[in-house]
This record gives C-alpha cells, sequence and structure tokens, in this order.
C-alpha cells in the first residue's frame, strides 16, 4: 500500500518537475539570449539577471562564462557551453544538444562584467549545501563587495547555523557595508568593529580606504580603531613568524654546527671537511631512498629514521680515516689542520660527484613532513616543527652523551689535561679517534635532516662550512651550551634583518657585526678566562 | 703611605683579580722600593705568576690600583708600553726566539726605538754593538752568538732570557724561577748575577727553591691566597708559624 | 733607499731577479720576433697564460709575506686581489665608451641594462688611468688597514684570524653579487676594449703587459725581501715565534702586523690589476673563500717564508692546474686536494725550504 502511494507520488513529481522544467527552459531562454551578445553592458546586465533567476543551468553557464567555455549560436542565440570534460551543453534545457552545435561565437567578458560574475557566483553559492562553498561564496563576496549581494546575505545569516561559516557571512556583509555611503552609521560602526575582529591584510586594506569622501566621522574613527587593532595584530603576527623562521634557522645552523661544536669546540681541530661530512649524510639518505623506491616503496615515510643510524655510521667511518690517516699526524698545529682537512673536502666533493653526478639529487619527503599547520594566520610548516625538535633531540643527545657516558667522560679527561689523562691510563690516540669520529657522525646526521630543506648536491658542504664555524666561535669555544645559543641567536638575527635589509644585505651585515664580535671577544660568548686559556 | 708611594717602584695596593668566581689575587697589597732586590715565595696558586701579569700589563685587575716609579697607574697600559716605560720579565717557562741566533735575540732585546717604521731602516749602531757584547759576557754566551737559540740548554735559555732582560736595561726586573732546571753552579752563578744587578735596578724574584732565597739574602713575601701571608728576613718568614702551616710544611 | 732595499741581498735572490728579467724580455721577444711558423714561437695566448701565473705569484708573494713571516694565515687575500682587479676592471670598462653594446659614452653596458641614469659616485675618475692605478693600491690597502686595525688590536690570532679572513671575502663575494652594488653583479666587468689606448687584444699589448707583470713580480720581490731581511722583519719573525715574549720586550705587535699585512694587501691588489686585463673578466667569483685557500696552497707548495718559494709555488700549482684540467679535468680537484694533504704531512718545508736546509745541512752544519 505504502508502497503504491510511493510509485503514485514518485510519478507525479516527475511529472510536474518535467512540466516546470519545460516552462523554465522557455522563460530560461529569454534571460540567457541577453548573454548572446557583444554589448558588454548587456552581458553584465544578463549576468545579474541569470543569479537572480531560478534556472538550474545559471551556476554552470557563469562558471563557464568566466572560464571563457561560454558561446552561442549566431543563428538563433542560443547558449552552449562546453562542461569540464570538454562536451558541449545546451544552457536552456542544461542537457547535451543533440546534434553538435555549429555556428557558434565565444561570449567575451571585459573586467567589469568579471566584477559582476564573481558577485553573481559568490551570491548564487551562499546558498550551497556544502559548508566549504557557502564560506567560498562568502569570501568572494568580501572581495567583490557587490551590494547586490547585501539582501542574500541578510537572509542567509538569519538562517546559518554554521558558527564559522556564519562568522564569514558576517564578514562579508561588514566587507559590503563599510564602504557603503548611504548605510546606517550604526551599522557601519558595527562593520568597523566585524572588519576589525577579522584582523587581517584583506580586511586593514578595506579600513584604511574609508576617508572623508565616503563617511561620517564617527564611522571614521571607528574604523581607523579597528585598523590600529589590526596593525598591532599583524605586526605581532610577523614578529611570530620571524621568530618562528629565525628559530627554523637557527636549528639548521644547530645541526650543521653541533659536530665541528665537539671537533673544533672541543677537540680544537679545525676540520674543513666538516662540510662534506653533512654532505654524505645527505647522500646516504638518497640512496636509502632509491633502494626503498625500488624494493619497499611502501616504507618511504621511515626512510629517514632509517637513515639516521646509517647516515651516522657513514660519516663516523669516514672521519675515523681521515682522524687516523691525516690529522693525528697534524695535533696542536691547526693552520695545518686547516689545510690538509681542506684538501680532503676537495677529494670527497669530487669523489661524491664522480659516483653521483654533478647535479642535485632529489630527496623526497615523508609524508609526515609535508603540509602547513595554520594557527589563525601564523603557519607552521611540519617539515620544519620536525627539524626543529630533531636538531634539539640531537643536541641534547650529544650533551648526554658528553655528560653522562664514559666515553664522555674520557673525552673531557683528555681535553682538559692529556698528559694527565694518558697518565692515568686512557688510551688517548683511541679517545682522539673516537671524538673526531661521533663530531663526523654527528655532521652525518645533520646531513639527513639537510636534505629535506637544501639542494642535495656534491657543494652542499660548502655552503654550511663559514655558517658553522662561525656559531662555534660565536657561541664560545668548547662549550656546547654556547652553540645551542649561539646557532639560535645567529639565525634570528639573520631572519630579524631580512625584511629590513634584504636576504643578501641582512646576511653580509650579520657577517660584519659577527666579525666584529669576534674581535671585541675572540673566544665567544661563554669564554674560559684565566691563564691555562693562553695557547 | 705617600712616602711609601713615592718611594717605590712598585706599588700595589688591594690588587684583586677573579678568573670565573676564583680569586687569584685577594687584596694584594705591597711595596718595592728603588733598586731593592725583593723574592716572593708561595705555594701553587698563591698568586705570584698573576701577580706578575697583573704588573705586565697581560691581565687586568678587577679593582685595586698598581703604580710603577712612583706616578705611573699601569693597570691602564698594555704590554709593549709596560715594557718600555721600563719593566722587563721573564718567564717560568724560557721563552726565546727559538728560529733567531743568540746574537739577534739581544739585538731584539737591547733598549732604542721600538716602532715599526724605525726598524724597516734602522739596524744597529755601534752603541748597541756594544750593549750587545757586554750581555753577551755577563750570561757568558759569547762564544755561542751565532747559534739558534733553539737549539741552546735549558739552563742556558735560562740565561739568554735573563741576558735579554738586561739588554732591555729596564728599571725593574720581574724574575719567575730563574734557577728551575739549573745545575747548582749555575744556580749559585744566577743567585750573585741578580744581587749584582740590584741596586741599579729593582728586581724582584719568584722562587720556589729556599737555598736559591737564601743566597739573594734580601726581604722576602710570602704570599698564599692571593694576598700576603709574611714579610720580612727570610729567617723571620720560614719561623713565621702560618708560612710553615701553609708552604715550608713541618 | 737603495740601501735598504738591497741589504742582504744575496745569490739567490739575485738569481730568481735574473731570471724574471729574462723572463720578462725573451717571451715577449719569442711571441712578438719570431714568425708563427717557427718552432721557438710562443703564441700570444700562452704570452697571457704565463702572465696571468706571474701574477698569481705575486699575489703568493704578498701572502708569503704575512703568513710565511709573520705567522698571520690570511684565508682572503684574493679579496685585496680581487679588489684591486675590480679597480682595474672599472678603468678599462670606462675606456670602452660608446663602443659598447648600448653605446652609452659614459654609461657602461650593464648600467644601461639595469635602465641607470646616472654614473654612481663609485665609479667617478675611474676613466683617469692614474686614479684607477691609485685606487688599486689604496681600496685594497684602506680595507687591510681597517679590519687589520681592528683584528690586530683585539688580539684575534691564529684560525680565529683565518675564520674571520675567510668571512670576510665571502662578505664581499656576496655584496659583489648584487647588481645594485653597481659593480656588474654575477657578471662582472668584461669585454674590455683597450687600456691607455693600445687595443688589449693586440699581440703587442699582451706582450708588454706580460713584461710588466714580470717586473711588478720583480719589484714586489725586492720590497718584500728588504722588509724581512731588516730589523722589521727580524720583529715580525719573533712575532710569528713567540707573540706575547716580543710584546713584553716593548713592541707594539699591532703595529707591526698592521704594516705587514697593509702591504701585502696593496701587493695582492696590485696582482689584481695585472691579471685583469691579461685574462679579460673580472667577477664576484674571484673572492670566493675557495680561491683564497688555493693561493695558500700555493705558497706552501713552493716552501713559506722563503718569497722565491712562495713565487715558484703559484707558477707549479697554476701550471698543473692548466695542464689537469685540460686533460683529465676530473683528476685536478683529487690533484689539488692531495696537495694539500701531502704538502702539509711529508713537505711542510715546501719545495724551496726543503731544498734550502738539505743545502745548508750539507754545507755549514749546525746552523740550520
Amino acid at each position: 500500500m505504502l508502497r503504491t502511494l510511493r510509485i503514485i507520488l514518485g510519478l507525479a513529481i516527475a511529472l510536474i518537475s518535467s512540466a516546470v522544467q519545460l516552462v523554465w527552459a522557455d522563460d530560461a531562454s529569454i534571460v540567457l539570449t541577453r548573454l548572446a551578445t557583444e554589448n558588454y553592458s548587456e552581458i553584465e546586465a544578463g549576468v545579474t539577471a541569470l543569479a537572480a533567476s531560478a534556472i538550474p543551468s545559471a551556476e554552470a553557464v557563469l562558471n563557464a562564462l568566466a572560464d571563457s567555455r561560454l558561446s552561442y549560436r549566431l543563428s538563433d542565440k542560443a547558449i552552449f557551453f562546453k562542461d569540464t570534460s570538454g562536451k558541449w551543453i545546451d544552457a536552456a534545457t542544461n542537457a547535451a544538444p543533440s546534434e553538435q552545435p555549429t555556428g557558434l561565437k565565444p561570449v567575451k567578458v571585459n573586467n567589469r562584467v568579471r566584477r559582476a560574475l564573481d558577485a553573481a557566483i559568490g551570491s548564487m553559492t551562499l546558498l550551497s549545501a556544502d559548508p566549504k562553498k557557502r564560506i567560498a561564496a562568502a569570501d568572494a563576496v568580501f572581495k567583490s563587495r557587490d551590494v547586490n549581494t547585501l539582501s542574500a546575505l541578510d537572509s542567509v545569516i538569519a538562517k546559518e547555523t554554521d558558527a564559522i561559516v556564519k562568522q564569514h557571512f558576517e564578514e562579508a556583509r561588514a566587507a559590503v557595508l563599510i564602504l557603503k555611503p548611504d548605510a546606517p552609521e550604526a551599522e557601519r560602526v558595527a562593520a568597523a568593529d566585524r572588519l576589525g575582529q577579522r584582523g587581517d591584510q584583506d580586511a586593514l586594506a578595506l579600513l584604511s580606504s574609508v576617508t572623508n569622501a565616503n563617511a561620517t566621522a564617527n564611522v571614521i574613527a571607528a574604523g581607523s580603531l579597528a585598523a590600529k587593532s589590526i596593525s598591532r595584530r599583524l605586526a605581532l603576527l610577523s614578529a611570530a613568524q620571524n621568530a618562528w623562521y629565525g628559530l627554523s634557522l637557527g636549528s639548521v645552523l644547530l645541526l650543521a654546527a653541533i659536530g665541528l661544536a665537539i671537533t673544533f669546540g672541543v677537540m680544537g681541530i679545525i676540520n674543513m671537511a666538516h662540510g662534506e661530512m653533512v654532505m654524505l649524510g645527505a647522500y646516504t639518505t638518497f640512496v636509502v631512498q632509491e633502494i626503498i623506491r625500488a624494493k619497499a616503496p611502501s616504507l618511504f615515510d621511515w626512510s629517514l629514521p632509517i637513515a639516521i643510524p646509517l647516515a651516522f655510521f657513514v660519516s663516523a667511518l669516514v672521519g675515523l680515516v681521515i682522524e687516523r690517516m691525516i690529522i693525528r699526524y697534524l695535533y696542536g698545529r691547526p693552520l695545518e689542520t686547516l689545510l690538509a682537512t681542506w684538501g680532503v673536502s676537495l677529494m670527497l666533493q669530487q669523489a661524491v660527484r664522480s659516483a653521483f653526478g654533478a647535479n642535485n639529487r632529489e630527496v623526497g619527503a615523508p609524508s609526515y613532513m609535508a603540509g602547513v599547520w595554520d594557527l589563525n594566520g601564523f603557519q607552521i610548516t611540519y617539515g620544519r616543527l620536525w627539524i626543529i625538535l630533531f636538531s634539539l633531540t640531537v643536541f641534547l643527545a650529544l650533551l648526554g652523551v658528553m655528560r653522562g657516558t664514559s666515553l664522555g667522560l674520557r673525552m673531557r679527561a683528555v681535553i682538559q689535561n692529556r698528559r694527565m689523562a694518558a697518565a692515568m691510563g686512557i688510551r688517548t690516540p683511541v679517545v682522539d679517534a673516537l671524538t673526531f669520529a661521533l663530531g663526523s657522525g654527528v655532521a652525518g646526521i645533520a646531513g639527513v635532516a639537510l636534505s629535506q630543506i637544501d639542494n642535495v648536491s656534491p657543494n652542499l658542504g660548502q655552503s654550511y662550512i663559514i655558517d658553522s664555524f662561525l656559531v662555534v666561535v660565536f657561541g664560545g669555544v668548547g662549550n656546547l651550551w654556547g652553540t645551542l645559543l649561539g646557532a639560535l641567536s645567529l639565525g634570528l638575527a639573520n631572519k630579524f634583518l631580512e625584511p629590513i635589509a634584504g636576504a643578501v644585505l641582512g646576511k653580509i651585515i650579520l657577517l660584519a657585526v659577527i666579525i666584529l664580535f669576534i674581535q671585541r671577544r675572540p673566544r665567544g660568548l661563554f669564554a674560559l678566562k684565566g691563564r691555562a686559556v693562553e695557547q | 703611605m705617600t712616602t711609601d708611594l713615592t718611594d717605590s717602584i712598585l706599588y700595589l695596593d688591594a690588587v684583586s683579580v677573579s678568573f670565573d668566581g676564583f680569586k687569584a689575587l685577594n687584596d694584594l697589597s705591597f711595596v718595592v722600593g728603588r733598586g731593592e732586590l725583593r723574592a716572593i715565595i708561595g705555594p701553587n696558586g698563591a698568586g705570584k705568576t698573576t701577580m706578575m701579569d697583573v704588573v705586565t700589563g697581560k691581565t687586568r685587575p678587577d679593582k685595586g690600583a698598581v703604580v710603577f716609579d712612583g706616578s705611573v697607574d699601569l693597570t691602564t697600559q698594555d704590554e709593549s708600553a709596560i715594557a718600555s716605560l721600563g719593566i722587563g720579565r721573564k718567564f717560568q717557562k724560557p721563552t726565546v726566539f727559538d728560529y733567531q741566533t743568540v746574537e739577534d735575540n739581544l739585538l731584539l732585546a737591547v733598549e732604542g726605538p721600538r716602532t715599526a717604521f724605525s726598524s724597516l731602516f734602522g739596524w744597529r749602531s755601534k752603541v748597541t754593538a756594544y750593549q750587545i757584547y757586554e750581555a753577551l759576557s755577563i750570561i757568558r754566551l759569547g762564544d755561542l752568538k751565532y747559534r739558534l737559540a733553539g737549539s741552546l740548554s735549558h739552563g742556558q735559555k735560562q740565561w739568554l732570557e735573563i741576558g735579554m732582560l738586561l739588554a732591555q736595561n729596564p728599571k725593574l726586573l720581574l724574575v719567575d724561577e730563574p734557577v728551575a732546571g739549573m745545575t747548582d753552579a749555575e744556580t749559585e752563578e744566577t743567585a750573585r748575577l741578580l744581587t749584582s744587578i740590584a741596586g741599579e735596578h729593582a728586581v724582584v724574584v719568584v722562587e720556589h727553591d729556599m737555598s736559591f732565597v737564601r743566597a739573594l739574602d734580601c726581604k722576602v713575601t710570602c704570599l698564599h691566597e692571593g694576598t700576603v701571608l709574611a714579610e720580612g728576613t727570610i729567617d723571620s718568614v720560614s719561623a713565621n708559624d702560618r708560612v710553615i702551616d701553609v708552604y715550608l710544611g713541618r | 733607499m737603495i740601501k735598504f732595499l738591497f741589504h742582504r741581498f744575496d745569490k739567490t735572490a739575485a738569481y730568481f731577479i735574473a731570471a724574471l728579467a729574462v723572463l720578462g724580455v725573451l717571451i715577449p721577444i719569442l711571441n712578438l720576433a719570431l714568425p708563427e711558423a717557427s718552432t721557438f714561437h710562443i703564441p700570444t695566448y700562452l704570452v697571457s697564460l704565463w702572465g696571468k701565473y706571474l701574477a698569481y705569484a705575486l699575489l703568493a708573494l704578498a701572502l708569503d709575506l704575512v703568513w710565511g713571516y709573520c705567522g698571520i694565515l690570511s684565508l682572503g687575500h684574493g679579496a685585496f686581489f680581487a679588489l684591486g682587479g675590480y679597480a682595474m676592471g672599472m678603468y678599462l670598462m670606462r675606456q670602452i665608451g660608446s663602443r659598447g653594446v648600448y653605446a652609452d659614452p659614459i654609461l657602461p653596458d650593464f648600467m644601461v641594462f639595469l635602465n641607470w641614469k646616472e654614473l654612481p659616485i663609485t665609479w667617478y675618475f675611474f676613466d683617469h688611468f692614474v686614479y684607477a692605478i691609485a685606487m688599486v693600491i689604496l681600496v685594497p690597502s684602506l680595507l687591510a688597514l681597517i679590519f687589520g686595525w681592528f683584528a690586530f688590536r683585539s688580539r684575534v690570532t691564529g684560525v680565529y684570524l683565518s675564520i674571520i679572513t675567510q668571512s670576510l671575502t665571502y662578505a664581499l663575494l656576496l655584496a659583489f653579487f648584487r647588481n645594485d652594488m653597481g659593480f656588474g653583479g654575477n657578471n662582472g666587468l668584461t669585454d674590455f676594449k683597450d687600456i691607455l689606448g693600445f687595443s688589449i687584444q693586440a699581440p703587442t699589448t699582451r706582450a708588454i703587459l706580460f713584461s710588466i707583470t714580470a717586473l711588478m713580480l720583480a719589484l714586489g720581490f725586492i720590497v718584500a725581501r728588504a722588509m724581512v731581511a731588516s730589523r722589521f722583519g727580524q720583529v715580525l719573525a719573533s712575532i710569528r715565534d713567540a707573540e706575547s715574549r716580543t710584546r713584553f720586550l716593548g713592541y707594539r705587535v699591532e703595529n707591526y702586523k698592521l704594516m705587514v699585512f697593509v702591504v701585502s694587501a696593496a701587493m695582492a691588489g696590485i696582482a689584481g690589476a695585472l691579471y685583469v686585463p691579461q685574462v679579460g673578466i673580472i667577477n664576484p667569483s674571484e673572492f670566493a673563500p675557495a680561491n683564497s685557500i688555493e693561493a695558500v696552497i700555493w705558497v706552501a707548495v713552493g716552501g713559506r717564508g722563503t718569497l722565491i718559494g712562495a713565487a715558484i709555488g703559484a707558477v707549479l700549482v697554476n701550471f698543473a692546474k692548466t695542464w689537469l684540467t685540460g686533460t683529465f679535468p676530473d683528476f685536478w680537484l683529487y690533484g689539488l686536494g692531495a696537495l694539500f694533504i701531502g704538502v702539509t704531512l711529508f713537505l711542510p718545508k715546501g719545495i724551496i725550504g726543503t731544498l734550502t736546509a738539505r743545502f745548508n745541512s750539507g754545507g755549514k752544519g749546525d746552523t740550520a
């Protein structure tokens, strides 16, 4: 019984709707033909009329016009558009025509038509069922500030239940009202407040165009108050963003320099091949990813955790070989060590160039490192977040090794008094070799992280070596905490100088400042004092 | 106090120096008269070398006054200025210029213009040649004057350094452990040399070797923890209970 | 003055000067006087190549003066070289005049390209040769004076000094890459036409430039030798071996260092000015820290603290570089790297230093 009823009802609805559609099709063709012209004002009027009509194809037609997919037949001014797959659709019936239309001429738009289009499309989608589309529509209105949408906005605001969508609607309405000279003063003041709460660059631009010419004193006062609050918020936000970028750069510097803090800061070895240890770590990551891509693509997200121990091992091994073959003969002759390790760095660069080619190699980002976390305008990229966490972890781990392990204890003993340590039975050459290997290995780990943000090429290390040395010297030789502070302060200083002076000039200024700083305090921020320091 | 100051060649008043919280000198005050020979003794870490660092301008005191020749404030000058004023220093570890001959070492030390520009053109005069000859004969290295200083024995290096001090002709000589590594005969010889130059120059000697200090036969100052523990003749100082406690032992 | 220059002038030094004189006369003659078909004819490109080597030798000489005799390992001497080169390059650019692509009588092409309307102040007077030459010497000297004044007064020594000299040239590298600095950005200065009215491409000009380079190298050598053989040089060596002892003798160490550093920078600047017209281009890559370190290895190969060794080392290493990069391009960096390691480990005195030591120990016993 119920089933029969449902069928009957269904049939009835189908009948009625097709009848309605026929009527609409007739009515629609009248509105639609207004678009079949080359007169822009006529097209503009047609667009507005179309948006106000209830024609089913209206949205599709407007979108097609916006994308230059709309044409009309010269013979009868019938409107056709191509759908996204490239098939012709008859606008009047919103269905594919029985035969391919011929003798078509595209409908053109100028800027005025385009503005009308944006507003029309915006107001049409205000009613969409999808909240995302409604928000997009509201934002479109915010940009177009078409006064014709005001009544539509009022009605949707009243009906809207979703708080976020409603907020967007209200902001759109405020954007329309704020520059509408004939709107009631109270409403415009309220609009200024509303825009002040929105607090972004667009709102600020709108508020700053409120002037004597188009507003009363009260509105101007409210507008400038709101604009001030936005400026404050934006300044704060950009400072926070700069601090974040600075922190991020600082963590990169920390990664690059931390191995050097061991080899140079603690052992006093000038290792010019330090950057190449970083580079080897980055290439290890590349090789690991290549193998995973070829053998087990599902493990790709694990490529970095797998690469970290391997990179440590590869760089530490190379470091060990360098120490045993070259550096151990040069202890106490820092300038000679500098030259010999520079030679090592040249050879390592060329070796990598021969093995992997001179071009940049592609190292991919695992899924968890992609994407951005937007905190109310404050943007945090996951990749950077991971690198900051990673560099702090490496730092703390290294601190732990130095403080808590027996190797660390022996290292510190050898550093402080080599002869006494030797007398107590510590095999100083072994400790030297292991310390250097540790410093090199940490550089390799840094390479894994840097492969995510820099080009992996044979020259990778070269770009970090000068900065790394400056960080270690700036922070104070022989002090890991100094290195941390040095890296972070240089990172922050760099990012805060950049907007003022530009990237390159900022870097030059910073270099000059560090050069002057080193001359004032040659032994860094945390210098050891006293007789023992001399030579 | 004022007569102390004007009669003194070196006047230290309440000088303090600390390194990372460790007080190397703690309100150190003492006075050395013109032409006086003075021995400084004290255990390791008593501040003997730091005191010399302060006088020669290597270390700046945190507070206190260091006055040379009755009127010159040394705390504001650097090493070369202080050396030019007439203060010579011999280091604990003999430091001579290893890659230059004995004669050239002395030539570098001989008093005279020290500016970079004058050094380009000036070479040596008869006066300097005589001064070098004199110094060489005092330190008995005349036969070795063309040897590289680096090839000398430890004791010979000590003597060469003393010779360089003499060639500088300073008003005040600061001599840090001059007899370390010397044979007994050399030690005696050194004591005789230092006593003989005192009078014309003031000499401050830091030494551990008590028989050497006794041979100097002069006023002794014992330092401990950066301050003066006792001062007087060698007999009175070595009879002092506190000196025996901290330094000489019972 | 003459007495000062030739004080303690020994046989080796005389041989070196004589060799330079022969080279400076012979090569141009072989190039200009002999027909191209002759076996002994030297093509013009080789003349310029050897001119480049001799300019490098002058740079090495300058570096040896500070490193070998005063222990200042400058990793930024390339900066003084490049500054001298730029000063010469600016003169050569102004000589192009309206023969440039844009035919502007005053502005060099790159400025027209950047849509500049006026010559920047830094370029004023560079059309006068004498002014340009003055700048070749003054600009590097002034930089060395300011930098050295800060560095030496605050007693930055050893590797710390090396690191900041490296940062100095790195900062200049970044600066000269910028277009708005007004020195041609990353393209640098090139397409020179003539110098003092003589075409820069002409074999005669090239030959004369070569002779002048040989002459300047000889002069540089004589000045450097006079300095190190004087009492000044003796103090320098003292500073190198025991800096604080020297200070306690009453010498103003910072003034000595400053003086030798400034003279060295001026020599490097002159070397750069000789280099540019013979190579035909100067660009910011001359400021690259790697270049400065490479110059250090020339000195180390020849023997630091020997002057002659530095010059010979520069020529040898660069000759090897030309040959290797031509025949086995992949092996040059291996070779250079091995040279750095090998010389520091096995030949710390360098070629000349080792030979002298052997000669002396064979001849005079214990003076070595």
